[in-house]
């Protein structure tokens, strides 16, 4: 609406173009950004495509001024500018969504925002001035924020919206999106990329980083790969298809696409009945599930972060208290069975956090290797360890996994996630389970590992694993799994066939809406 | 008859003791509660305390002024907080243990100072009880029971009350107060928009040790106008304590300060009245009182989430 003189609904003058030259940065030991160029324009959308440790985050946090580059240049408009602090970047107008939200949970969404920024009233807070500027801003951008509202009460949805409006208040005509859509529904995603549309046809100049390939081709323009550092190249989004960027992402051929051969499902292995938690605070965590999981078949738990997911893992797993109700294993009941009692019943368990549950960081790849079978034979007789059994242990393991390590020896926080996920899985698969829960088995972990863990997952279904797979990645469970289960609240909305639904029909449920249809045995 | 008496006389006196005595908690906590509210823990309170209290009564001796006693407190109040900025703050140490450290410290040369520079108990002319005397005839402090209890308490006392609604409009008010609670609540948030994380810390950690050093100054030349070697006795650690107690708003360290006084002078008309009971059970009573208040798990949720953590950029 201001095309004549170029402003912004925010009424700030737009960012016609901003380029990065020759960016290097390194830290000890990396080349995190190896000469990148980079450039983005007003009114585009330019996707910064990229693995786990690619740079892309390192790139980004050069532009915000977190981070000072060795070498290279900025151009804003054609002119060489510095930035030294992330104050010097909203000063040029230059605005992040950071991939975890950067709000304050026990202060309103009008403090949240009026933080940092000088008050009309000197020493004084001017909330009513703040807020009367969010709520025009959330007008003309069609935000939909109440200012007053407490940060903690929020959906994460709402959460984003009021990230979007803590930069434009900034005056930001340049947004850089850091996975912006990691822990939303698909329909809140959907919700977003219409208010990012819209932000660009209004001039603003849009970076956003995923790894997510099905957001790359549904929101932006253009897209620049990086891997190990270095910008692999630039192109229009609609000149290329997934696997072309998959390729130019890993460097090889990768397989996208998850094939699911048919077995036949026998016993039931494991058995849930009418489960309720409860966590520290009192609150239920999960409430009245049942579900069963039969031998050959991958059950996928589908749902938004933090409705029970865990706790479902963790009473499985034997940590957790269950208030009533029955678990079963093999017909067995293990109601109430220590973690250690259920890993003698035959279940192996792939914790969510595995820096944290899986392994421990400072020990040698070789003894996380034994984790839990330590006190066990062949690797020990009851008191000394046998180093040549663990030793041979974990140089099997490494070889059949193809775990990338400097040595047995060597700590495995100095790994990559996806090598430390790998020996995790080669670690619990070793054990030869019954029954498999792997929680989010592939998040952070780049796409050849991802490959590599699935067909190791697919690859015991065939054998008669009854595996659990729990992800917030949605496109995972639908690929992965035979039957889907949703949990929303810690309740079960549904349980579906994986062939017979849709993201769309799964988006709706993981928002609380529950299928009556969905029900099927 | 005469029992109803000293009954009305010791109640009279519990109420009195305990308005006079919240004095320290009162400046000790409220600080603390800035400091933890920013997200350091500062167990050097204590510590602190001692030293306000010997600098205040050294620098009064010298000058026969209280008010440069006081400012004197204030400073080296301010400068332990930056001991204890620079320990945990910039260079990242655990908060506890560094604020054990400061303790020592301020506890070990509190007494060797008083050693080598007083050597023996004497007396200063601290800040006296004021009588705010409308005129010749009429003063409030001799109305009866209420100017008893309200009327007849040093300027530091009311000072340190005053301070309460001060510090919560400081907080819930001003933009250096949403820094501080956003600080000790999120400080990657607050380091995204371009706000220093450590300034607000340095800030707030100083401001609080300040507090404690006045303090120990009201001990030592309001209260009691005398400096003695760990004079505070534990003062500073259930001024931590009450921190907890009040949920991290000065309203609610208010309320504790006021409890435990109260207590505590109850505890000295115990003893100084030789009841039925043990004395000490009777000293025991606050410290009792500190450990249920603190078991009460609601008061956690309302703690600042970095409380404790150290900020380093790019580490989530």
């Amino acid at each position: 609406m201001n095309d004549k003189n170029n402003l912004l609904p925010s009424g700030l003058p737009r960012i016609e173009s901003l380029e990065m030259r020759g960016i290097v940065k390194k830290f000890p030991g990396v080349l995190a950004s190896d000469h990148v160029d980079f450039d983005v324009k007003a009114g585009e959308i330019h996707a910064l495509l990229g693995e786990n440790g690619a740079g892309k985050s390192t790139l980004m946090k050069i532009l915000y001024g977190l981070y000072q580059p060795e070498e290279g240049e900025i151009l804003l408009n054609g002119e060489p500018i510095s930035i030294n602090s992330p104050t010097d970047s909203l000063n040029y107008g230059i605005g992040m969504i950071h991939q975890h939200f950067m709000l304050v949970d026990n202060l309103t969404v009008a403090e949240n925002v009026a933080l940092g920024l000088k008050s009309s009233r000197g020493l004084r807070l001017d909330l009513d001035v703040v807020s009367a500027r969010i709520l025009e801003l959330t007008e003309k951008y069609g935000l939909n924020v109440d200012p007053n509202a407490v940060i903690s009460k929020l959906a994460v949805g709402e959460r984003q919206r009021v990230e979007i409006v803590k930069a434009l208040y900034r005056g930001a005509a340049l947004l850089v999106l850091d996975e912006p859509t990691a822990v939303l529904t698909p329909q809140e995603v959907d919700d977003l990329f219409v208010i990012f549309k819209q932000m660009v046809a209004d001039g603003h100049a849009l970076i956003f980083i995923s790894h997510k390939l099905h957001e790359i081709f549904a929101l932006t323009d253009r897209v620049t790969v990086l891997r190990d550092g270095k910008a692999i190249g630039t192109v229009q989004t609609s000149d290329i298809d997934k696997e072309g960027l998959a390729a130019m992402m890993v460097g090889r051929e990768v397989v996208l696409t998850r094939e699911r051969p048919p077995v036949t499902v026998s016993e039931v292995r494991l058995k849930l009945e009418n489960v309720d938690a409860f966590n520290d605070d009192g609150q239920q965590i999960l409430k009245n599930l049942s579900m069963e999981i039969r031998s050959g078949e991958i059950v996928g738990i589908a749902g938004i972060s933090g409705n029970g997911q865990r706790p479902l893992a963790e009473v499985v797993a034997g940590l957790q208290k269950i208030s009533s109700g029955r678990v079963l294993m093999d017909g067995n009941d293990v109601t109430g069975f220590a973690p250690l009692q259920m890993i003698n019943a035959g279940l192996s368990y792939i914790p969510e956090e595995r820096m944290h549950d899986g392994v421990i960081k400072d020990f040698s790849v070789e003894e996380n290797a034994i984790l839990q079978d330590n006190v066990n034979a062949p690797f020990s007789n009851g008191i000394f360890l046998n180093f040549k059994v663990i030793s041979d242990h974990a140089r099997r393991l490494i070889q059949d996994f193809n775990i990338k390590t400097p040595s047995r020896e060597t700590p495995i926080k100095n790994l990559s996630g996806g090598n430390i996920q790998k020996l995790i899985l080669a670690r619990e698969l070793a054990r030869d389970p019954r029954v498999l829960i792997a929680a989010q088995p592939t998040r952070g972990v780049d796409i050849g590992a991802t490959e590599y863990i699935h067909a190791q997952l697919l690859k015991g279904r065939v054998e008669g694993l009854a595996t659990i797979l729990i992800s917030e990645d949605l496109d995972e469970v639908m690929a992965m799994s035979d039957r889907i289960i949703v949990l929303f609240h810690g309740q079960i909305m549904g349980i579906v066939n994986s062939d017979e639904i849709t993201a769309a029909e799964l988006g709706l449920m993981m928002a609380g809406e529950q299928s009556e249809s969905a029900f099927i045995e | 008859m005469s029992e109803n008496l000293t009954m009305a006389a010791i109640i009279l006196g519990i109420l009195h003791s305990g308005i006079r005595l919240a004095t320290p908690y009162l400046f000790a906590s409220i600080g603390e509660t800035i400091s933890q509210r920013a997200g350091v823990l500062n167990l050097g309170v204590e510590g602190i305390m001692l030293m306000g209290a010997f600098f205040g009564f050294y620098a009064t001796m010298q000058t026969d002024n209280p008010w440069i006693g006081l400012l004197a407190a204030l400073i080296v109040g301010a400068m332990m907080g930056l001991l204890m900025a620079i320990a945990s703050i910039t260079f990242q140490a655990q908060q506890g243990i560094s604020g054990i450290g400061l303790f020592m410290f301020g506890a070990g040369v509190s007494s060797l100072l008083f050693k080598t520079m007083v050597g023996n108990v004497v007396s200063v002319n601290g800040f006296s009880e004021l009588t705010f005397c409308v005129s010749d005839m009429l003063c409030l402090s001799e109305i009866p029971v209420l100017g008893d209890i309200f009327f007849s308490h040093s300027i530091v006392t009311y000072a340190a009350f005053a301070l309460v609604p001060f510090a919560a409009w400081m907080l819930n008010e001003t933009t250096w107060g949403l820094n501080v609670r956003s600080v000790g609540q999120n400080p990657e948030a607050v380091d995204s928009l371009g706000v220093s994380v450590t300034a607000v810390r340095y800030a707030a950690v100083m401001v609080g040790s300040a507090l404690a050093g006045i303090a120990g100054a009201s001990l030592s030349i309001s209260l009691l106008g005398l400096f003695q070697e760990n004079m505070t006795n534990g003062m500073g650690f259930i001024a931590v304590a009450l921190v907890y107690f009040g949920s991290w708003k000065p309203r609610g360290v208010l309320l504790g300060a006021l409890l435990f006084s109260t207590i505590n002078a109850l505890q000295l008309w115990v003893q100084v009245l030789d009841l039925n009971i043990p004395s000490d059970v009777a000293v025991m009573l606050p410290y009792l009182l500190t450990i249920i208040a603190l078991a009460l798990p609601f008061r956690r949720s309302m703690q600042p989430a970095a409380l404790t953590k150290p900020f380093k950029r790019g580490e989530n």
